[in-house]
Protein backbone atom coordinates (compact mmCIF):
# COMPACT_ATOMS: atom_id res chain seq x y z
CA UNK A 1 0.00 0.00 0.00
CA UNK A 2 2.72 2.43 0.96
CA UNK A 3 4.44 1.53 -2.28
CA UNK A 4 1.37 2.65 -4.23
CA UNK A 5 1.27 5.90 -2.29
CA UNK A 6 4.92 6.52 -3.01
CA UNK A 7 4.43 5.82 -6.68
CA UNK A 8 1.59 8.30 -6.76
CA UNK A 9 3.78 10.95 -5.18
CA UNK A 10 6.53 10.13 -7.60
CA UNK A 11 4.16 10.44 -10.53
CA UNK A 12 3.02 13.90 -9.51
CA UNK A 13 6.59 14.98 -8.80
CA UNK A 14 8.04 13.86 -12.13
CA UNK A 15 5.16 13.83 -14.60
CA UNK A 16 2.89 16.65 -13.48
CA UNK A 17 3.03 18.24 -16.94
CA UNK A 18 1.71 15.08 -18.52
CA UNK A 19 -1.04 14.87 -15.93
CA UNK A 20 -2.11 18.46 -16.52
CA UNK A 21 -2.24 17.87 -20.27
CA UNK A 22 -4.47 14.84 -19.74
CA UNK A 23 -6.66 16.81 -17.35
CA UNK A 24 -6.98 19.69 -19.77
CA UNK A 25 -7.82 17.32 -22.63
CA UNK A 26 -10.47 15.70 -20.53
CA UNK A 27 -12.02 19.01 -19.50
CA UNK A 28 -11.98 20.47 -23.00
CA UNK A 29 -13.50 17.35 -24.57
CA UNK A 30 -16.22 17.42 -21.94
CA UNK A 31 -17.01 21.10 -22.39
CA UNK A 32 -17.11 20.77 -26.17
CA UNK A 33 -19.34 17.71 -26.00
CA UNK A 34 -21.68 19.47 -23.58
CA UNK A 35 -21.91 22.56 -25.78
CA UNK A 36 -22.61 20.48 -28.87
CA UNK A 37 -25.21 18.43 -27.02
CA UNK A 38 -26.90 21.60 -25.76
CA UNK A 39 -26.85 23.06 -29.25
CA UNK A 40 -28.67 20.00 -30.54
CA UNK A 41 -30.77 19.13 -27.50
CA UNK A 42 -32.31 22.51 -26.67
CA UNK A 43 -33.70 23.34 -30.14
CA UNK A 44 -34.87 19.73 -30.53
CA UNK A 45 -36.56 19.96 -27.14
CA UNK A 46 -38.42 23.04 -28.31
CA UNK A 47 -39.40 21.31 -31.55
CA UNK A 48 -40.84 18.50 -29.44
CA UNK A 49 -43.45 20.74 -27.86
CA UNK A 50 -44.00 22.87 -30.95
CA UNK A 51 -44.79 19.90 -33.15
CA UNK A 52 -46.18 16.91 -31.29
CA UNK A 53 -45.33 14.48 -34.04
CA UNK A 54 -41.70 15.52 -33.80
CA UNK A 55 -41.58 14.46 -30.19
CA UNK A 56 -42.31 10.81 -30.82
CA UNK A 57 -39.58 10.59 -33.41
CA UNK A 58 -36.90 12.66 -31.73
CA UNK A 59 -37.29 11.13 -28.30
CA UNK A 60 -37.49 7.66 -29.84
CA UNK A 61 -34.34 8.05 -31.89
CA UNK A 62 -32.27 9.45 -29.06
CA UNK A 63 -33.56 6.89 -26.58
CA UNK A 64 -32.43 4.07 -28.85
CA UNK A 65 -29.05 5.69 -29.39
CA UNK A 66 -28.74 6.04 -25.64
CA UNK A 67 -29.24 2.35 -25.07
CA UNK A 68 -26.20 1.46 -27.18
CA UNK A 69 -23.18 1.49 -24.85
CA UNK A 70 -20.74 4.34 -25.48
CA UNK A 71 -17.94 1.89 -26.02
CA UNK A 72 -19.93 0.11 -28.74
CA UNK A 73 -20.65 3.42 -30.46
CA UNK A 74 -16.97 4.30 -30.32
CA UNK A 75 -15.96 1.06 -31.98
CA UNK A 76 -18.79 1.30 -34.52
CA UNK A 77 -17.68 4.79 -35.45
CA UNK A 78 -14.08 3.83 -36.16
CA UNK A 79 -14.75 2.56 -39.71
CA UNK A 80 -16.68 5.75 -40.48
CA UNK A 81 -14.64 8.39 -38.70
CA UNK A 82 -11.40 6.70 -37.91
CA UNK A 83 -9.82 7.22 -34.51
CA UNK A 84 -9.17 10.35 -32.47
CA UNK A 85 -11.30 13.10 -31.06
CA UNK A 86 -14.05 13.13 -33.71
CA UNK A 87 -15.67 9.72 -33.04
CA UNK A 88 -15.18 10.18 -29.31
CA UNK A 89 -17.01 13.51 -29.43
CA UNK A 90 -19.79 11.99 -31.50
CA UNK A 91 -20.34 9.21 -28.98
CA UNK A 92 -20.34 11.66 -26.05
CA UNK A 93 -22.74 14.04 -27.76
CA UNK A 94 -25.15 11.24 -28.64
CA UNK A 95 -25.15 10.20 -25.02
CA UNK A 96 -25.62 13.73 -23.67
CA UNK A 97 -28.42 14.89 -25.96
CA UNK A 98 -31.34 12.88 -24.48
CA UNK A 99 -31.27 14.30 -20.94
CA UNK A 100 -30.96 17.84 -22.29
CA UNK A 101 -33.63 17.31 -24.93
CA UNK A 102 -36.17 15.73 -22.64
CA UNK A 103 -35.68 18.18 -19.82
CA UNK A 104 -35.96 21.11 -22.23
CA UNK A 105 -39.21 19.69 -23.62
CA UNK A 106 -40.49 19.22 -20.06
CA UNK A 107 -39.53 22.78 -19.24
CA UNK A 108 -41.49 24.24 -22.13
CA UNK A 109 -44.40 21.94 -21.42
CA UNK A 110 -44.54 22.98 -17.78
CA UNK A 111 -45.30 26.60 -18.64
CA UNK A 112 -49.03 26.67 -17.96
CA UNK A 113 -51.46 27.66 -20.70
CA UNK A 114 -52.94 30.49 -18.63
CA UNK A 115 -49.50 32.04 -18.26
CA UNK A 116 -49.10 32.22 -22.02
CA UNK A 117 -52.60 33.57 -22.31
CA UNK A 118 -52.04 36.39 -19.82
CA UNK A 119 -48.79 37.20 -21.57
CA UNK A 120 -50.66 37.45 -24.85
CA UNK A 121 -53.50 39.28 -23.12
CA UNK A 122 -51.09 41.99 -22.04
CA UNK A 123 -50.06 42.60 -25.60
CA UNK A 124 -46.86 40.59 -25.92
CA UNK A 125 -46.05 39.44 -29.41
CA UNK A 126 -45.35 35.77 -30.07
CA UNK A 127 -41.64 36.44 -30.04
CA UNK A 128 -41.82 38.39 -26.78
CA UNK A 129 -43.78 35.59 -25.15
CA UNK A 130 -41.14 33.13 -26.29
CA UNK A 131 -38.12 35.08 -25.07
CA UNK A 132 -39.55 36.75 -21.98
CA UNK A 133 -41.78 34.01 -20.62
CA UNK A 134 -41.24 30.59 -22.15
CA UNK A 135 -37.45 30.54 -22.32
CA UNK A 136 -36.76 31.92 -18.82
CA UNK A 137 -39.21 29.44 -17.35
CA UNK A 138 -37.62 26.55 -19.25
CA UNK A 139 -34.02 27.50 -18.33
CA UNK A 140 -34.07 25.73 -14.94
CA UNK A 141 -35.07 22.51 -16.69
CA UNK A 142 -32.36 22.96 -19.31
CA UNK A 143 -29.82 23.36 -16.52
CA UNK A 144 -31.05 20.19 -14.84
CA UNK A 145 -30.66 18.37 -18.14
CA UNK A 146 -27.20 19.81 -18.68
CA UNK A 147 -26.19 18.77 -15.18
CA UNK A 148 -27.18 15.17 -15.78
CA UNK A 149 -25.47 15.28 -19.16
CA UNK A 150 -22.19 16.75 -17.93
CA UNK A 151 -21.78 14.16 -15.20
CA UNK A 152 -22.23 11.39 -17.73
CA UNK A 153 -19.92 13.08 -20.22
CA UNK A 154 -17.07 13.51 -17.75
CA UNK A 155 -17.31 9.89 -16.68
CA UNK A 156 -17.62 8.48 -20.19
CA UNK A 157 -14.92 10.68 -21.66
CA UNK A 158 -12.45 8.29 -20.02
CA UNK A 159 -13.41 5.65 -22.55
CA UNK A 160 -12.58 8.00 -25.38
CA UNK A 161 -8.90 7.49 -24.64
CA UNK A 162 -9.37 3.97 -25.95
CA UNK A 163 -9.52 5.32 -29.49
CA UNK A 164 -6.87 7.94 -29.02
CA UNK A 165 -8.84 11.00 -27.99
CA UNK A 166 -6.66 11.59 -24.94
CA UNK A 167 -7.81 12.68 -21.52
CA UNK A 168 -7.60 11.14 -18.07
CA UNK A 169 -8.77 7.85 -19.57
CA UNK A 170 -5.29 7.53 -21.03
CA UNK A 171 -3.79 7.25 -17.54
CA UNK A 172 -6.38 4.63 -16.58
CA UNK A 173 -5.73 2.52 -19.67
CA UNK A 174 -1.98 2.72 -19.16
CA UNK A 175 -2.51 1.64 -15.57
CA UNK A 176 -4.62 -1.29 -16.78
CA UNK A 177 -2.02 -2.28 -19.34
CA UNK A 178 0.93 -2.11 -16.98
CA UNK A 179 -1.02 -3.42 -13.98
CA UNK A 180 -0.11 -0.24 -12.07
CA UNK A 181 -2.50 0.49 -9.21
CA UNK A 182 -1.10 3.99 -8.71
CA UNK A 183 -1.99 5.06 -12.26
CA UNK A 184 -5.44 3.50 -11.97
CA UNK A 185 -6.06 5.43 -8.77
CA UNK A 186 -4.79 8.71 -10.17
CA UNK A 187 -6.94 8.43 -13.29
CA UNK A 188 -10.03 7.07 -11.60
CA UNK A 189 -10.08 9.47 -8.65
CA UNK A 190 -9.42 12.44 -10.94
CA UNK A 191 -12.37 11.53 -13.14
CA UNK A 192 -14.60 11.05 -10.12
CA UNK A 193 -13.59 14.41 -8.63
CA UNK A 194 -14.03 16.15 -11.96
CA UNK A 195 -17.50 14.67 -12.32
CA UNK A 196 -18.47 15.81 -8.84
CA UNK A 197 -17.13 19.29 -9.50
CA UNK A 198 -19.05 19.60 -12.76
CA UNK A 199 -22.22 18.63 -10.92
CA UNK A 200 -21.53 21.19 -8.22
CA UNK A 201 -20.85 23.95 -10.73
CA UNK A 202 -24.22 23.34 -12.34
CA UNK A 203 -25.86 23.27 -8.96
CA UNK A 204 -24.39 26.70 -8.37
CA UNK A 205 -25.53 27.93 -11.77
CA UNK A 206 -29.08 26.89 -10.95
CA UNK A 207 -29.00 29.02 -7.83
CA UNK A 208 -27.71 32.03 -9.75
CA UNK A 209 -30.06 31.76 -12.70
CA UNK A 210 -33.23 30.91 -10.85
CA UNK A 211 -33.33 32.98 -7.69
CA UNK A 212 -37.13 32.89 -7.70
CA UNK A 213 -37.00 29.23 -6.83
CA UNK A 214 -35.37 29.75 -3.47
CA UNK A 215 -37.99 31.11 -1.10
CA UNK A 216 -37.02 33.80 1.35
CA UNK A 217 -34.48 35.30 -0.98
CA UNK A 218 -35.15 38.76 -2.28
CA UNK A 219 -33.50 40.62 -5.06
CA UNK A 220 -32.54 44.25 -4.63
CA UNK A 221 -33.71 43.99 -1.07
CA UNK A 222 -30.29 44.57 0.44
CA UNK A 223 -30.42 48.14 -0.78
CA UNK A 224 -33.66 48.70 1.02
CA UNK A 225 -32.40 47.10 4.19
CA UNK A 226 -29.42 49.39 4.43
CA UNK A 227 -31.45 52.42 3.52
CA UNK A 228 -33.89 51.68 6.29
CA UNK A 229 -31.07 51.38 8.79
CA UNK A 230 -29.70 54.77 7.82
CA UNK A 231 -33.10 56.31 8.22
CA UNK B 1 -74.37 57.67 -25.84
CA UNK B 2 -70.71 56.81 -25.60
CA UNK B 3 -70.57 53.05 -25.74
CA UNK B 4 -67.21 51.58 -24.74
CA UNK B 5 -67.90 48.05 -25.85
CA UNK B 6 -70.59 46.95 -28.28
CA UNK B 7 -71.35 43.36 -29.23
CA UNK B 8 -73.30 42.97 -32.41
CA UNK B 9 -74.72 39.52 -33.12
CA UNK B 10 -71.62 37.75 -31.84
CA UNK B 11 -71.49 33.95 -31.97
CA UNK B 12 -68.69 31.56 -31.18
CA UNK B 13 -68.57 27.81 -31.51
CA UNK B 14 -65.49 25.84 -30.54
CA UNK B 15 -64.30 23.22 -32.98
CA UNK B 16 -65.48 19.75 -32.06
CA UNK B 17 -68.53 20.93 -30.13
CA UNK B 18 -72.11 20.81 -31.33
CA UNK B 19 -73.36 23.89 -29.47
CA UNK B 20 -72.55 27.56 -29.44
CA UNK B 21 -70.31 28.75 -26.59
CA UNK B 22 -72.00 32.11 -27.03
CA UNK B 23 -74.90 32.63 -29.41
CA UNK B 24 -75.94 35.86 -31.13
CA UNK B 25 -74.95 38.22 -28.35
CA UNK B 26 -75.83 41.87 -28.75
CA UNK B 27 -75.32 44.43 -26.02
CA UNK B 28 -73.52 47.63 -25.18
CA UNK B 29 -71.47 48.69 -22.19
CA UNK B 30 -71.28 52.40 -21.46
CA UNK B 31 -68.15 54.22 -20.43
CA UNK B 32 -67.42 54.01 -16.71
CA UNK B 33 -69.76 51.12 -16.03
CA UNK B 34 -68.87 48.18 -13.82
CA UNK B 35 -70.46 45.21 -15.50
CA UNK B 36 -70.41 41.85 -13.79
CA UNK B 37 -71.10 38.76 -15.85
CA UNK B 38 -72.70 35.98 -13.84
CA UNK B 39 -73.27 32.41 -14.86
CA UNK B 40 -72.46 28.82 -14.06
CA UNK B 41 -69.37 27.21 -15.56
CA UNK B 42 -69.65 26.52 -19.25
CA UNK B 43 -72.21 29.26 -19.87
CA UNK B 44 -69.87 31.20 -22.13
CA UNK B 45 -68.97 34.05 -19.80
CA UNK B 46 -65.22 33.57 -20.07
CA UNK B 47 -65.53 33.14 -23.83
CA UNK B 48 -67.36 36.46 -23.98
CA UNK B 49 -64.60 38.18 -22.04
CA UNK B 50 -61.77 36.69 -24.05
CA UNK B 51 -63.34 37.76 -27.31
CA UNK B 52 -63.01 41.39 -26.25
CA UNK B 53 -59.20 41.25 -26.19
CA UNK B 54 -59.24 38.72 -29.01
CA UNK B 55 -57.76 35.80 -27.14
CA UNK B 56 -60.70 34.17 -28.91
CA UNK B 57 -62.01 35.34 -32.26
CA UNK B 58 -65.77 35.37 -32.82
CA UNK B 59 -67.13 33.18 -35.63
CA UNK B 60 -69.87 35.62 -36.48
CA UNK B 61 -70.71 39.19 -35.63
CA UNK B 62 -68.51 42.08 -34.60
CA UNK B 63 -67.23 43.63 -31.42
CA UNK B 64 -66.67 47.35 -31.27
CA UNK B 65 -64.38 49.17 -28.87
CA UNK B 66 -65.17 52.89 -28.83
CA UNK B 67 -66.92 52.43 -32.15
CA UNK B 68 -63.92 50.74 -33.78
CA UNK B 69 -64.25 47.16 -35.00
CA UNK B 70 -61.76 45.18 -32.87
CA UNK B 71 -61.11 42.75 -35.71
CA UNK B 72 -59.53 45.64 -37.61
CA UNK B 73 -57.32 46.87 -34.76
CA UNK B 74 -53.81 45.45 -34.54
CA UNK B 75 -54.17 42.74 -31.91
CA UNK B 76 -51.07 43.71 -29.93
CA UNK B 77 -52.09 47.37 -29.81
CA UNK B 78 -55.64 46.39 -28.84
CA UNK B 79 -54.45 44.24 -25.92
CA UNK B 80 -52.01 46.81 -24.59
CA UNK B 81 -54.95 49.14 -24.16
CA UNK B 82 -57.01 46.62 -22.21
CA UNK B 83 -56.21 45.47 -18.68
CA UNK B 84 -56.56 41.74 -18.14
CA UNK B 85 -56.71 39.90 -14.81
CA UNK B 86 -57.35 36.19 -14.34
CA UNK B 87 -58.00 33.91 -11.40
CA UNK B 88 -54.58 32.23 -11.48
CA UNK B 89 -53.05 35.76 -11.53
CA UNK B 90 -50.68 34.75 -14.32
CA UNK B 91 -47.84 36.60 -12.62
CA UNK B 92 -44.52 35.62 -14.12
CA UNK B 93 -42.71 33.59 -11.45
CA UNK B 94 -39.26 34.51 -12.77
CA UNK B 95 -39.83 38.24 -12.48
CA UNK B 96 -39.88 40.33 -9.33
CA UNK B 97 -43.09 42.13 -8.37
CA UNK B 98 -41.71 45.38 -9.81
CA UNK B 99 -40.83 43.69 -13.09
CA UNK B 100 -44.24 42.06 -13.26
CA UNK B 101 -46.03 45.34 -12.78
CA UNK B 102 -43.74 47.00 -15.32
CA UNK B 103 -44.47 44.43 -18.04
CA UNK B 104 -46.56 46.61 -20.33
CA UNK B 105 -44.68 49.88 -19.69
CA UNK B 106 -41.51 48.02 -20.65
CA UNK B 107 -43.13 46.72 -23.82
CA UNK B 108 -44.05 50.31 -24.60
CA UNK B 109 -40.42 51.31 -23.94
CA UNK B 110 -41.04 53.86 -21.21
CA UNK B 111 -37.85 55.28 -19.71
CA UNK B 112 -36.55 53.78 -16.48
CA UNK B 113 -37.48 56.54 -14.12
CA UNK B 114 -41.02 56.78 -15.40
CA UNK B 115 -41.44 53.02 -14.98
CA UNK B 116 -40.04 53.11 -11.44
CA UNK B 117 -42.36 55.90 -10.41
CA UNK B 118 -45.34 54.22 -12.01
CA UNK B 119 -44.59 50.92 -10.24
CA UNK B 120 -44.47 52.65 -6.86
CA UNK B 121 -47.66 54.51 -7.62
CA UNK B 122 -49.47 51.34 -8.68
CA UNK B 123 -48.34 49.28 -5.71
CA UNK B 124 -49.53 52.03 -3.40
CA UNK B 125 -52.82 52.10 -5.30
CA UNK B 126 -53.42 48.41 -4.56
CA UNK B 127 -52.24 48.92 -0.97
CA UNK B 128 -48.91 47.12 -1.09
CA UNK B 129 -45.88 48.87 0.39
CA UNK B 130 -43.50 49.32 -2.57
CA UNK B 131 -40.34 49.13 -0.45
CA UNK B 132 -41.52 45.92 1.09
CA UNK B 133 -42.85 44.18 -1.99
CA UNK B 134 -41.28 45.32 -5.23
CA UNK B 135 -38.16 43.19 -4.88
CA UNK B 136 -39.98 40.01 -3.97
CA UNK B 137 -41.00 37.19 -6.24
CA UNK B 138 -44.63 36.12 -6.70
CA UNK B 139 -44.03 32.84 -4.86
CA UNK B 140 -43.22 34.83 -1.73
CA UNK B 141 -46.65 36.49 -1.67
CA UNK B 142 -50.00 35.26 -0.41
CA UNK B 143 -52.84 34.63 -2.85
CA UNK B 144 -54.55 37.91 -2.02
CA UNK B 145 -51.31 39.86 -2.40
CA UNK B 146 -50.63 38.19 -5.72
CA UNK B 147 -54.04 39.20 -6.96
CA UNK B 148 -53.32 42.80 -5.95
CA UNK B 149 -50.15 42.68 -8.01
CA UNK B 150 -52.12 41.23 -10.92
CA UNK B 151 -54.48 44.16 -10.62
CA UNK B 152 -51.62 46.66 -10.46
CA UNK B 153 -50.04 45.10 -13.54
CA UNK B 154 -53.29 45.32 -15.48
CA UNK B 155 -53.71 48.97 -14.52
CA UNK B 156 -50.15 49.92 -15.47
CA UNK B 157 -50.81 51.97 -18.60
CA UNK B 158 -54.22 53.26 -17.56
CA UNK B 159 -56.33 51.09 -19.84
CA UNK B 160 -59.80 52.38 -20.68
CA UNK B 161 -61.19 48.90 -20.16
CA UNK B 162 -60.41 46.29 -17.50
CA UNK B 163 -61.33 42.66 -18.05
CA UNK B 164 -61.33 40.40 -15.01
CA UNK B 165 -61.98 36.69 -15.11
CA UNK B 166 -62.95 35.48 -11.63
CA UNK B 167 -60.11 37.49 -10.11
CA UNK B 168 -61.01 36.56 -6.54
CA UNK B 169 -61.98 32.95 -7.20
CA UNK B 170 -58.90 31.54 -5.48
CA UNK B 171 -58.68 33.70 -2.35
CA UNK B 172 -60.33 33.05 0.99
CA UNK B 173 -63.66 34.63 1.88
CA UNK B 174 -62.34 37.34 4.19
CA UNK B 175 -59.61 38.44 1.82
CA UNK B 176 -62.12 38.37 -1.00
CA UNK B 177 -64.49 40.76 0.75
CA UNK B 178 -61.64 43.18 1.34
CA UNK B 179 -60.46 42.96 -2.25
CA UNK B 180 -63.99 43.51 -3.52
CA UNK B 181 -64.34 46.69 -1.48
CA UNK B 182 -61.04 47.95 -2.79
CA UNK B 183 -61.95 47.11 -6.36
CA UNK B 184 -65.13 49.14 -5.95
CA UNK B 185 -63.28 52.17 -4.66
CA UNK B 186 -60.68 51.70 -7.39
CA UNK B 187 -63.44 51.76 -9.98
CA UNK B 188 -64.94 54.88 -8.50
CA UNK B 189 -61.58 56.61 -8.42
CA UNK B 190 -60.52 55.71 -11.95
CA UNK B 191 -63.81 56.02 -13.77
CA UNK B 192 -62.80 53.35 -16.26
CA UNK B 193 -64.99 50.60 -17.67
CA UNK B 194 -64.73 47.34 -15.72
CA UNK B 195 -65.98 43.92 -16.81
CA UNK B 196 -65.81 41.15 -14.25
CA UNK B 197 -66.74 37.51 -14.76
CA UNK B 198 -67.86 35.54 -11.72
CA UNK B 199 -69.97 32.58 -10.69
CA UNK B 200 -70.59 34.05 -7.26
CA UNK B 201 -73.99 35.73 -7.23
CA UNK B 202 -73.16 37.85 -4.18
CA UNK B 203 -70.01 39.15 -5.82
CA UNK B 204 -71.90 39.92 -9.03
CA UNK B 205 -74.62 41.91 -7.31
CA UNK B 206 -72.27 43.64 -4.90
CA UNK B 207 -69.83 44.91 -7.52
CA UNK B 208 -71.85 45.46 -10.67
CA UNK B 209 -73.54 48.68 -11.64
CA UNK B 210 -75.19 46.34 -14.09
CA UNK B 211 -75.27 42.56 -13.96
CA UNK B 212 -75.37 40.31 -17.00
CA UNK B 213 -76.81 36.90 -16.29
CA UNK B 214 -75.76 34.26 -18.78
CA UNK B 215 -77.17 30.83 -19.40
CA UNK B 216 -76.11 28.40 -22.11
CA UNK B 217 -74.40 30.96 -24.27
CA UNK B 218 -77.18 33.52 -24.14
CA UNK B 219 -77.96 36.54 -22.01
CA UNK B 220 -80.86 35.84 -19.68
CA UNK B 221 -80.96 39.34 -18.31
CA UNK B 222 -78.76 42.42 -18.38
CA UNK B 223 -79.86 45.08 -15.96
CA UNK B 224 -79.13 46.84 -12.70
CA UNK B 225 -78.99 44.55 -9.65
CA UNK B 226 -82.16 46.12 -8.27
CA UNK B 227 -84.21 45.54 -11.40
CA UNK B 228 -83.04 41.96 -11.66
CA UNK B 229 -84.01 41.16 -8.09
CA UNK B 230 -87.38 42.89 -8.48
CA UNK B 231 -88.22 41.48 -11.87
CA UNK B 232 -86.30 38.37 -12.93
CA UNK B 233 -86.66 38.11 -16.69
CA UNK B 234 -86.91 34.34 -16.91
CA UNK B 235 -87.10 31.16 -14.89
CA UNK B 236 -83.30 30.71 -14.83
CA UNK B 237 -82.72 34.12 -13.29
CA UNK B 238 -85.55 33.60 -10.83
CA UNK B 239 -84.08 30.26 -9.77
CA UNK B 240 -80.69 31.87 -9.32
CA UNK B 241 -82.09 34.53 -7.01
CA UNK B 242 -84.13 32.00 -5.08
CA UNK B 243 -81.05 29.87 -4.44
CA UNK B 244 -79.15 32.92 -3.21
CA UNK B 245 -81.96 33.78 -0.83
CA UNK B 246 -82.06 30.25 0.48
CA UNK B 247 -78.36 30.43 1.27
CA UNK B 248 -79.04 33.59 3.25
CA UNK B 249 -81.70 31.81 5.25
CA UNK B 250 -79.19 29.25 6.44
CA UNK B 251 -77.39 31.99 8.38
CA UNK B 252 -80.46 33.63 9.82
CA UNK B 253 -81.19 30.87 12.31
CA UNK B 254 -77.85 31.47 14.01
CA UNK B 255 -77.89 35.22 14.35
Amino acid sequence: MSEVWMNIQLYFASRLDEYLVCLWEHVSISILALLAAALIGIPCGYLCIRYVRCKKWLVGIFQILRIIPSLAILILLIPIMGTGVKPAMTALVLMAVPPILMNTADGFEEVPEFMLETAAGQGMTRRQIFWKVQVPLAVPYMLTGARTAVIEIVASASIAAKIGAGGLGGIIFTGLGLNRTDLLLIGGVSVALLSLMAGMIFGGLEKIFIPWRSPGRRRKDKVHRTRRKVL
Amino acid sequence: MSATITFSNVSKQFPGTSYYAVERLSFSVEEGEFVTILGSSGCGKTTLLKMINRLYEPDEGSIFLFGEDTAKIDVVRLRRGIGYVIQQTGLFPHMSIAENVATVPKLLKWDKERIQNRVRELLELVKLDPDEFQGRYPSQLSGGQQQRVGLARALAVEPEVMLMDEPFGAVDAITRTGLQDELLSLHRGLGKTFLLVTHDIHEAFKLGTRVMIMNEGKISQFDTPESIIRQPADEFTAALIRSAKEQEKMWEGYI
